[in-house]
């Protein structure tokens, strides 16, 4: 023990009016721009993750309407081929990489420590350097669009069109490096959620009461540091058959133009399940509350939870059923692909039990829960479908599949999200958004989905192929498409007014009290929005739903300091606490880092030896970061 | 939701009676087609019927007035049995499912008969065509538009020169990709003759969208026809217009890219012109034949199909005249 050690003072040696203002004074981040920037404070990280992912959505969003203009009509020129090309690979890439995945993440990193009831995240920096890698990410890309620069090889870029014969300029180049900047924002964040979920969670919350939520965060995160190795290892091979002149990928010198679909499918089918467990998670969340009941089948979602996530790396050649691939492999992954129906069942059918056996009350929350049952289940079935090869063969890249995942991504992924929003507002501002406008949300958000999306099943079906800027008038493809790009601005419109309701809210929406729903999960035990330092005194759990069975109130552990950073670190399975750790305090060092990092992934767009001389400034950033500071050990 | 539904169900019966000889796969002419639309149509019925079941599900618990007279733990053991029922049936349709899909899995392989061994390559943005003779000087080649003997399995062998394409003809066969190194097939059976469009379906780069072809299906007698016309190399005539026309197109640079066997033409980059003017369409179903619309494209290509390989030649107005007169000797 050091001398620093001699002056602690613990929790339980303060007054009860002293210790918020002395639990705040050591949490609290710093004031102003320098304040703003070193902040590892994880609700502040995370509102600017999940604020960040929004304006994503929004642009992506418009482009989305962009490109249904010009569908609109026959041979229409409102685009030209380029922009269109442009347009849907930055659509579908900036909804997957810097909206879907990011924002599901960014729910995570506020919401696993508050639920889980501690102070800060694990890794408080690392999380910090993730979302501004995630945001240079993000600019690359709209830099790109903004210079007409933008990836033109769709969002899975298969080679060789995306190699370096065929992908001029350097447009496949900033698609890749946009890959790896959320690659490696998206496996900070993973580790930080699984070491949380391990290691910080409140003594008494066993693994059995870990709220499901959280269990679909763990479960995401392992598919993340499963999945992202292929990724990585399929653009950094791209790059270097573009760069260097490798031939990972030219059949000419014996490289295969297969593997890059495998490794990318390898990726990115687990992709998809990185942004829907979280829904589902979220889902389980908001049923209950409106419910008025504890979720049904706690055991079997998580077991569903993590069979999915298991699955979900058997199935990655149904995208590739019309490749050319031997017909007992394709076999094979189309049974493992209608496997996956019995999990994705399993949560449904616990999901209507719940409603079944509960007492509903229909806030705008549960109109999106309820929306997401409707729209997910229709996505299943033609998830089941495309799962059969033959059936495939006449479906594959047609609108159908257009239809179908988006059925998947918008219905199973963005209803549950923008309910969960309602549902959460209220803990990250303090404030409620409106029930009315919420209501309206929903119905235009609902009707302009089904009646945008739906049509084009049939779209597919009549022979129309997706990724097409245009087709011809002889065609009878027109009606169906004038019709589906006027219901896309009614679905616009919902979103619309989604952000107006969010940012008019912000100012004037009704105060909320800390559980103004009357849920059960931790996140609600505390102020909202809740204090620097999330919860005065730590809380001890005794149930699976700790706010309503608790008799009066909760019962709470002590003994950590109030001058210095410190949270509790407890066993994995039972969350027995094990000892006082300190967790970092502010630091400039993670931005410095992620700003190092992205001169040298810029610059490795132009030359390999950026690489090499890129890493020093990085070096220089890693050492300061960790520069061991003159701390106490952590106590047990 | 119920709307959708009905809507669709209209819309689907009259895409499936209105239109002839569209691209569709709700619009079958072969066995391997029908039988798809047959799966489709077995998904799509027990898909729908599980979707209803479950909504019905919805509906109930949503409206139901829950009885407080049953015990918590009873209702919950009573709800836990029709759950796991629930993802038994569920399994069990699956199951199902899979067989079915199984046992419909081998339809590209209906006979190892093929009358023709024709090999289709896919280029950025049109379709390449190689038909075998018996002996080489038999074979020939053609451009976007595929001839095929009616009732027979037609065996093709895919190939890409340049990126992934894919082979797809909906009303005849499921697609199959164009793999650059490697070598697919797909066999195709017309039952009626008739012309079918097909389309790339896996995106090849800037003009993707302009990517058709067609399939012309013909009696066996027509076909022979067809093709002996397309073996025979051009003949190019006497008349003083036309010959005029012939040497712009070996003046200039168009003989470096296209063939036209029987001349000097010998350039392999561009689509075979030995028979245009007897194909329909032109560009990968860009346009009509015609001669207005040939002139129009060797006129100005990049403002038709914009980025696609073959650049704007400059001529006078004259030499377009008599290059297009040429060309449309060519049938
Ligand atoms: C405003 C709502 C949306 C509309 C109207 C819309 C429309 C479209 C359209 C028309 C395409 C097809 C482009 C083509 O094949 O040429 C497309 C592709 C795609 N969309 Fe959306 N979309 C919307 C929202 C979303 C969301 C929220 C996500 C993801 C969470 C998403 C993910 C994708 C992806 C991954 C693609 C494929 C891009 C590719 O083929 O490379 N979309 N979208
Ligand atoms: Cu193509």
């Amino acid at each position: 023990m050091n001398s620093s050690s001699t002056a602690q003072v613990l929790d339980v040696e303060v007054e009860r009016e002293e210790l918020e203002p002395r639990l705040r004074r050591t949490w609290q981040s710093g004031k102003g721009i320098w304040g703003a920037l070193t902040t590892v404070d994880h609700k502040i990280i995370a509102r600017r993750y999940i604020v960040t992912a929004f304006v994503f959505l929004a642009l992506g969003g418009v482009l989305a309407l962009i490109m249904r203009v010009q569908l609109a009509f026959p041979e229409a020129r409102f685009l030209s081929a380029d922009r269109y090309n442009q347009i849907f690979t930055t659509h579908g890439s900036n909804m997957m990489f810097l909206f879907a995945v990011p924002v599901m993440e960014a729910m995570g990193v506020y919401l696993v420590p508050l639920m889980v009831g501690t102070r800060n995240i694990a890794f408080p920096r690392l999380n910090a350097f993730s979302y501004w890698i995630f945001l240079a990410g993000g600019l690359v890309l709209w830099i790109a669009v903004a210079l007409d620069a933008a990836p033109d090889v769709g969002w899975f870029a298969y080679v060789p069109l995306s190699g370096p014969e065929y992908g001029a300029g350097k447009r496949a180049d900033i698609w890749a490096q946009m890959i790896t900047f959320t690659e490696l924002s998206a496996l900070a964040v993973a580790v930080e959620i699984v070491v949380t979920v391990f290691k910080q969670r409140a003594p008494g919350m066993s693994l059995d009461r870990i709220p499901v939520f959280v269990w679909s965060m763990l479960v995401t995160s392992f598919l993340v540091i499963i999945a992202m190795p292929a990724i990585m290892f399929a653009s950094s091979s791209l790059i270097l058959d573009r760069l260097v002149g490798t031939h990972f990928y030219n059949p000419a010198e014996r490289g295969d133009v297969l593997l890059w679909q495998h490794l990318f499918w390898f990726f990115g089918h687990p992709e998809v399940y990185i942004i829907f467990l979280p829904a589902v998670g979220m889902v389980s969340a908001m049923i209950s509350p409106f419910s008025q009941r504890p979720v049904f089948g706690y055991l079997a979602l998580v077991m569903a939870l993590i069979a999915t996530g298991l699955l979900s790396f058997g199935l990655w050649v149904h995208h590739m059923f019309v490749a050319g691939l031997p017909p007992s492999g394709s076999s094979f992954f189309t049974a493992s692909s209608m496997a996956i129906a019995i999990p994705a069942g399993t949560q449904i059918f616990c999901f209507l039990a719940t409603l079944w056996s509960g007492r509903p009350i229909f806030k705008t929350p549960m109109l999106f829960v309820i929306g997401f049952l409707i729209t997910f289940v229709m996505g299943g079935m033609t998830g089941v479908m495309v799962a059969s090869v033959p059936l495939d063969t006449q479906v594959h890249d047609t609108y159908f599949v257009v239809a179908h995942f988006h059925y998947v991504l918008v219905g199973g992924a963005v209803f549950p999200l923008v309910g969960a929003i309602y549902y959460w507002f209220p803990k990250m501002t303090g404030r409620m958004m409106s029930e009315k406008l919420g209501r309206i949300v929903f119905g235009l958000i609902f009707a302009g989905f089904h009646l945008t999306f739906f049509p084009m099943h049939i779209l597919g079906l009549a022979g129309m192929p997706r990724r097409v800027y245009t087709y011809p008038p002889e065609l009878p493809w027109s009606g169906m498409n004038l019709f589906v790009s006027v219901s896309a601005f009614v679905l616009a419109a919902g979103f619309g007014l989604f952000f107006i309701d969010a940012i008019r809210s912000l100012r004037s929406g009704k105060v909320a009290g800390p559980n103004p729903w009357n849920c059960a999960s931790l996140e609600w035990a505390t102020a909202s929005p809740p204090p620097p330092y999330n919860f005065a005194r730590i809380p001890v759990v005794q149930s699976r739903d700790p706010l309503w069975r608790a008799s009066s109130e909760l019962p709470v552990a002590t003994g950590l300091r109030v001058d210095r950073r410190e949270l509790v670190v407890s066993s994995v399975v039972a969350a027995e606490p094990e000892a006082r750790e300190s967790s970092p305090a502010d630091s400039i060092w993670p931005l410095v880092a992620a700003l190092a990092t992205t001169v040298m992934l810029i610059g490795s767009m132009f030359s390999a030896w950026a690489v090499v001389w890129g890493a020093v400034p990085i070096a220089i950033a890693l050492t300061c970061w960790f520069w061991p500071k003159r701390t106490p050990e952590d106590e047990s | 939701m119920k709307q959708a539904a009905i809507v669709s169900c209209v819309l689907l019966a009259g895409l499936l009676s209105g239109c002839t000889g569209a691209q569709s796969a709700l619009d079958p002419r072969g066995p391997a087609a029908t039988d798809l639309l047959h799966i489709i149509l077995v998904f799509v019925f027990v898909c729908t019927s599980v979707f209803f079941l479950v909504m019905g599900a919805l509906v109930w618990s949503l409206l139901r007035k829950p009885s407080r007279e049953d015990s918590e733990g009873a209702q919950e053991r009573q709800i836990s049995v029709v759950v796991t029922v629930a993802i038994l049936s569920t399994a069990a349709i699956i199951v199902l499912l899979t067989v079915v899909s199984f046992t419909s899995d081998r339809f590209p392989e209906y006979k190892e008969a093929s009358s023709a061994a024709i090999l289709v390559r896919g280029e950025q943005w049109w379709w390449r065509f190689d038909y075998d003779g018996d002996d080489s000087s038999l074979g020939f080649q053609t451009a976007n538009e595929l001839h095929i003997p009616v009732g027979q399995d037609v065996r093709l062998r895919l190939q890409a020169t340049d990126v992934i394409h894919s082979f797809w003809v909906p009303s005849l066969a499921g697609k199959q990709d164009l793999v650059p190194g490697r070598d697919n097939t797909i066999t195709l059976h017309a039952e009626r003759s008739g012309i079918y469009r097909g389309q790339c379906a896996e995106f090849c780069g800037l003009q993707h969208a302009h990517m058709a072809l067609e399939v012309v299906a013909q009696e066996p007698e027509a076909y022979r026809q067809w093709l002996d016309s397309q073996r025979r190399s051009a003949v190019v005539s006497e008349d003083a217009a036309i010959v005029a026309g012939r040497d712009v197109f070996m003046r200039k640079p168009c003989a470096a890219c296209h063939t036209i066997r029987g001349t000097e033409a010998k350039g392999t980059s561009g689509p075979d012109l030995t028979h245009v003017a007897s194909r329909r369409m032109l560009a990968a179903g860009v346009l009509q034949n015609s001669a207005g619309s040939l002139a129009a494209w060797i006129a100005d290509p990049q403002t038709i199909k914009p980025g696609n390989n073959m650049p704007l030649v400059p001529m006078t107005s004259e030499e377009l005249r008599q290059v297009t007169a040429f060309l449309e000797t060519l049938r």
